[in-house]
């Protein structure tokens, strides 16, 4: 289960980044479709919440891979 | 110093408690919902879409009271919670609320002072996220620092049922508002949107009276009397929790492995199933909501049946059990309701608006599906308070658990019916692509959670 834990951490230190990079591509090809501030303001909302909160799941890969939650 | 000698393990004590702490909380969930209920008669008052200004601001009261305000309002009253005490906290949090609430029935639309309308119901929605944020973790913890050990799961799920039956009644009071105005149907709906949207807001100020005269006379949380008492409390709670590993470890886990998928099923089950009956299925106004009503007044004494069953047999595997459920399901169940009103119902156009209306048995069928789905709810819902509270320590508990619930139901939960609604737009052939967003999200929070989460407690 340690294990499992571990390579897990490594898959969600990984999952953050791309997540976060299909959430900008997206807001950038929403922006695009619709260029309205409203569209603007909305994206830049999101992006700006799941910033920290990606970093959170990166971190939080980092802690499972350095065994921070071994059972 | 013994605590427990406050008499509060005794069933008088903590029924007071839990009134208390339940009737703020609901009324709180009531003053918030209300808003978003209203969101459509709202804009017509104060945000004019032919106006980009007024439009622009009605984008932010939508999304930055919920996306960034509400865990903002987390981490202010969370530490204010965790130095002064759970108490003061929880009840200025209620006045916050209940007082802006009633300033919205009270502004003057944009007709008549032009920008400064659609501006202070900006500030007060802000102030609605804000009070929002602190509320909901003062209560868990009052709540739970007041019961005994075994007993957590069953007194806190008094507390979960809140958001739901603060649901319940804000739906309740506007059909009954909607319907009462006139005796002519039609032109009460009128009254109903020129100024009668004002009396459900201006209600709310009578029910935070009472809540706030019922907990003014409650003691302060035992727990963090005695904390007070022998100098412990917290000096930095801020700094504790999200700065010291041991914790901020706790923390992620708890938004990644909990509150995440909780919050997506909460609002896939309660919201995003409004709004796939009323602009999916396409049934009207009124039935869609009286639909939900009934699941919600069937499946509510679900979340107490699970809250106690967790005491039994822990918190982790009846949420997530709530969310493969939920993960299994949602396609079957979805399609299933549209197939219903594809089907049996009885369709009216109107000026190019289809509408649908169901009767019999096939509107009671659609009731169970969304009983089935506020079932879900109740499961990853019911026992979230007290896993949360046995998380982390008395002295950093009300900032710790704070956040992460509401990033969960805030965040993740509060961008169901956006991203559903995209993905419905992009794959235009799907009706059901909506869903892709919460099983996703679901299924991630699973494997986190059946992972890392530890069975047994994991306090103190």
């Amino acid at each position: 289960m340690n294990t499992i834990k571990k390579v897990l951490g490594v898959v969600w230190m990984i999952l953050a980044p791309v997540l976060l990079f299909f959430l900008i591509r997206l807001g950038l090809h929403q922006i695009a479709i619709k260029p309205g501030i409203d569209t603007k303001i909305q994206w830049a909302v999101f992006i700006g919440v799941f910033l920290p909160i990606a970093l959170g799941l990166f971190i939080f890969g980092y802690y499972a891979f350095k065994e921070e939650y071994k059972g | 110093m013994v605590v427990h000698l406050y008499g509060m393990h005794h069933p008088n004590a903590l029924r007071k408690v839990i009134t208390a702490s339940s009737l703020g909380t609901l009324i709180e969930w009531y003053d918030f919902y209300i808003f978003g209920s209203l969101a459509t008669v709202i804009a017509t008052q104060f945000f004019p879409k032919t106006n980009p200004t007024a439009a622009l601001l009605s984008t932010l009261a939508t999304f930055a009271a919920g996306f960034i305000v509400r865990p903002f309002g987390a981490l202010v009253f969370g530490r204010l919670g965790d130095m002064v005490g759970r108490k003061y906290t929880f009840l200025l949090t209620l006045v916050l609320m209940g007082g802006s609430t009633f300033a919205i029935g009270l502004i003057p639309n944009y007709d008549s002072i032009g920008f400064a309308a659609p501006l202070l119901v900006l500030l007060l929605r802000l102030i609605q996220g804000l009070a929002l944020g602190g509320e909901y973790g003062g209560a868990a913890t009052y709540v739970a620092e007041h019961a005994p050990e075994n007993r957590k799961g069953y007194y806190t799920s008094w507390i979960q049922t809140t958001a739901t039956l603060g649901l319940f009644v804000s739906l309740g009071v506007i059909l009954l508002t909607r319907n009462l105005l006139d005796k002519n149907a039609a032109k009460s709906i009128e009254i109903f949107n020129e100024w009668g949207w004002r009396i459900p807001f201006l209600v709310s100020i009578v029910l935070v009276i009472v809540s706030i005269y019922i907990r003014l006379k409650m003691q302060e949380s035992p727990l963090f009397t005695e904390l007070k008492q022998t100098g412990n409390t917290a000096t930095n709670p801020l700094k504790e929790s999200f700065g010291k590993k041991d914790n901020l470890k706790m923390v992620l886990l708890a938004l990644f492995g909990a509150t995440m998928g909780q919050g997506v099923v909460w609002y896939t089950g309660q919201f995003y199933a409004q709004s796939f009956l009323e602009n999916v299925c396409k049934i009207d106004f009124e039935q869609s909501r009286t639909i939900l009503i009934w699941a919600i007044l069937f499946a509510t004494p679900l979340f107490i049946v699970f809250g106690h069953w967790s005491d039994k047999v822990g918190r982790k595997w009846i949420m997530l059990s709530g969310m493969l459920l939920a993960v299994c399901t949602y396609h079957y169940l979805f399609k299933e309701l549209l197939y219903l009103a594809e089907t049996n119902g009885i369709t009216t156009i109107i000026a190019n608006k289809t509408t649908r209306t169901v009767t019999g048995i096939t509107y009671w069928k659609m009731v169970a599906i969304v009983f089935i789905l506020i079932g879900y709810v109740t499961m990853v819902y019911g026992p979230i308070a007290a896993f949360l509270v046995e998380m982390f320590p008395t002295r950093i508990r009300y900032t710790s658990m704070s956040l992460p619930y509401h990033i969960g139901n805030g965040v993740f939960g509060g961008l169901t019916p956006f991203i559903a609604t995209l993905l419905t737009t992009v794959y235009t052939e799907n009706k059901l692509a909506g869903l892709w967003y919460p099983i996703s999200i679901a299924s991630l929070c699973f494997v986190i959670g059946a992972f890392y989460i530890n069975s047994k407690k994991t306090a103190q």
